[in-house]
């Protein structure tokens, strides 16, 4: 930990950053800090309870517009700078990447997007048992109850969009559920709406979705909205791959597509 | 005010009897790890075991989304059909709310009665009766002892029930409507001991800051580095102002049917959305997230005392609880008090 303060107050000293994104303790648990100074540095903890995905802050622009930045980047970050990184969100070399490798080696730097992808080739995901046993059990269910399961929790959606605001490929600077001419999505919240609304949420991440749980993480209420995710991820790979570089499944197509709908 | 004991065992069965009249009881239930206000349809699936539920009450008297009125489009002309009041239950008994949720129904009314009323509003608040408990345990986020409250403050409530021990409770029966509820099934009561003393049984909530030195601090810092710096990882989204008792912003929608005519809608908004305040020029006068936090925190500490002489925040630490990255508002509210 103390090693992260020094090389951060030394980014932020020599000017090679104007701002660091890490984590602070919060009042239960790590929450964010965006540190300009020294003294802020100083608050700084990294640790294996930070998981909270901070790559969402990247795509602020008012937050990092015009500045050097420097990221703690959790093994779900690492995913969703990858991707911001393939979508043209992020420019190589413009983030100073700092990762906790699982072999216990302690802080390192990542300077390239070979690094990055490289890193995330090698470490093992953390696990996702507690999604998979939610994907399982809703899988299990009756079409009848599964619908009856996902009517009861989505009924209780207010449509605060912490879940949108949360996630960092959530980046849109102008939502398809604040398109109002015309209006695709009933902006108000009804269960109907609120399922259209996160069904859109989901497809849209369809082959960009880093599994980070920020999402489910985020919902004041509770819902398991990151369980749809979580299951988007499973089809999109078991389908079409691991996502590979430019390009995903909701951004492009092949000519050779097997289906004939798309021609 | 009077005071009365009901054992713990008859409370159930008064609450059965108030739904036996006809009236719709909401109450606490658990559900996946968190508890919400729910209309329940028997009291056996109420749960008491949280220190807050996940929302406030205030959707008893201010839907999530409401139909303000109808229009029909006929041969060039338009027909208006306002609201209908048989769509709102006749009478709801909310039961099991904290004092902190009960005593917002005081910022809520100010706002939407203010200089005229507002008539759906009004019909619900006439409808609803509320049936408070004590807090006997609270968390690192309450704070309504900062903000004039207390944990057994009968602000707002038609009857408080304060838990003696755990056998019964203390049952102060504070309005009109209180007393009706009560009265009507007095074969569940008992009288109080006089020698109850109410205090012993209440949540230690300690305060955190002073409210008139934050608000005299705010009110001279609208320029101050301080809104800047609090709000950076703040992610703009509305959890704080959805799960806040007393926070009253609403959009107006259209729900068209077609282009002959529709509904006129009012759904939950948030001044803390960059939406809320965008032009349709495209100027937005809150475009920044520092903006929008110092709007909703002037707005709840410095203009709602000074113009409806009530505070838009009861100190029950929704907000807090509820944001993905922890802008713990008496943890802020304090830095005020420093600055």
């Amino acid at each position: 930990m103390n090693e992260l303060k020094s090389k951060v107050k030394e980014l932020l000293g020599s000017k090679e950053i104007d701002l660091f994104i890490g984590y602070e303790q919060g009042t239960r648990l790590p929450r964010p800090l965006l540190a300009a100074s020294c003294e802020e540095a100083d608050r700084l903890i990294f640790d294996e309870y930070c998981t909270g995905n901070l790559a969402v802050y990247l795509t602020r622009k008012d937050l990092v517009g015009g500045k050097k930045v420097g990221i703690a980047a959790s093994y779900y970050a690492m995913r969703s700078i990858s991707r911001l990184l393939d979508e043209n969100q992020l420019q190589e070399g413009a983030v100073k990447i700092f990762g906790l490798p699982p072999d216990g080696a302690g802080l390192k730097v990542f300077e390239t997007v070979a690094e990055v992808k490289q890193h995330l080739q090698e470490a093992p995901a953390p696990p996702k048992q507690v999604e998979d046993g939610w994907v399982k059990e809703i899988e299990e269910m009756p079409a009848a109850e599964r619908w009856r399961f996902w009517a009861s929790e989505l009924s209780k959606c207010f449509r605060c969009y912490a879940c949108r605001a949360a996630c960092p490929m959530c980046y849109c600077t102008k939502c398809i559920v604040e398109v109002n001419r015309p209006q695709w999505v009933q902006p108000w919240a009804a269960t109907a709406s609120n399922m259209e609304w996160q069904i859109n949420r989901v497809m849209h991440m369809a082959g960009r979705c880093a599994d980070c749980g920020a999402c489910g993480a985020a919902c004041p209420l509770g819902l398991p909205v990151h369980i749809i995710a979580h299951k988007m991820v499973e089809m999109v790979t078991q389908n079409f791959g691991e996502p590979a570089g430019k390009g995903n499944v909701l951004s492009t197509f092949s000519p050779n597509d097997k289906e004939n709908f798309i021609r | 005010m009077e005071q009365k004991y009901i054992p713990k065992s008859s409370i159930k069965a008064w609450l059965t009897s108030i739904k036996d009249d006809g009236k719709h009881i909401y109450a606490p239930v658990a559900e996946n790890g968190k508890t919400h206000f729910k209309r329940v349809k028997s009291v056996d699936e109420i749960s008491m075991g949280h220190v807050q539920t996940a929302q406030s009450a205030k959707g008893m008297v201010f839907p999530r989304t409401e139909k303000l009125f109808s229009y029909v489009r006929q041969q060039g002309d338009v027909a208006l059909q306002d609201y209908d009041p048989n769509d709102i239950p006749c009478s709801t008994v909310v039961f099991g709310l904290h004092p902190c949720d009960a005593a917002a129904f005081k910022p809520m009314t100010s706002v939407f009665n203010w200089g005229s009323e507002d008539k759906p509003f009004s019909e619900r608040m006439q409808r609803v009766a509320l049936v408070s408990i004590s807090c006997s345990k609270c968390d690192v986020f309450c704070f309504c002892t900062s903000v004039n409250g207390h944990p057994g403050s009968t602000e707002g409530s038609d009857i408080l029930l304060t838990a003696i021990g755990d056998d019964g409770y203390l049952v102060e029966i504070i309005t009109e409507k209180g007393k009706a509820l009560a009265d009507k099934h007095a074969e569940f009561f008992e009288a109080a001991a006089t020698c109850i003393s109410k205090e012993e049984h209440l949540a230690p909530v300690p305060v955190k800051f002073s409210a008139g030195e934050v608000q005299r601090k705010m009110a001279g810092a609208f320029e101050g580095e301080i809104w800047k710096k609090q709000p950076l990882r703040c992610l703009g989204c509305g959890a704080c102002a959805f799960v806040c008792p007393a926070c009253t912003c609403f959009d107006i929608q259209e729900n068209a049917k077609g282009s002959n005519g529709g509904d006129r809608m009012r759904c939950w908004d948030s001044c803390g959305f960059s939406l809320f305040t965008l032009h349709t020029s495209g100027h937005n006068p809150r475009g920044a997230q520092s903006q929008r936090w110092r709007q909703r925190l002037l707005h709840k500490f410095c203009y709602m005392p000074e113009r409806l002489s009530v505070r838009g925040c009861t100190g029950c630490g929704r907000c807090s609880r509820a944001c993905p990255v922890d802008m713990n508002l008496s943890e802020l509210l304090n830095e005020f008090e420093l600055i």
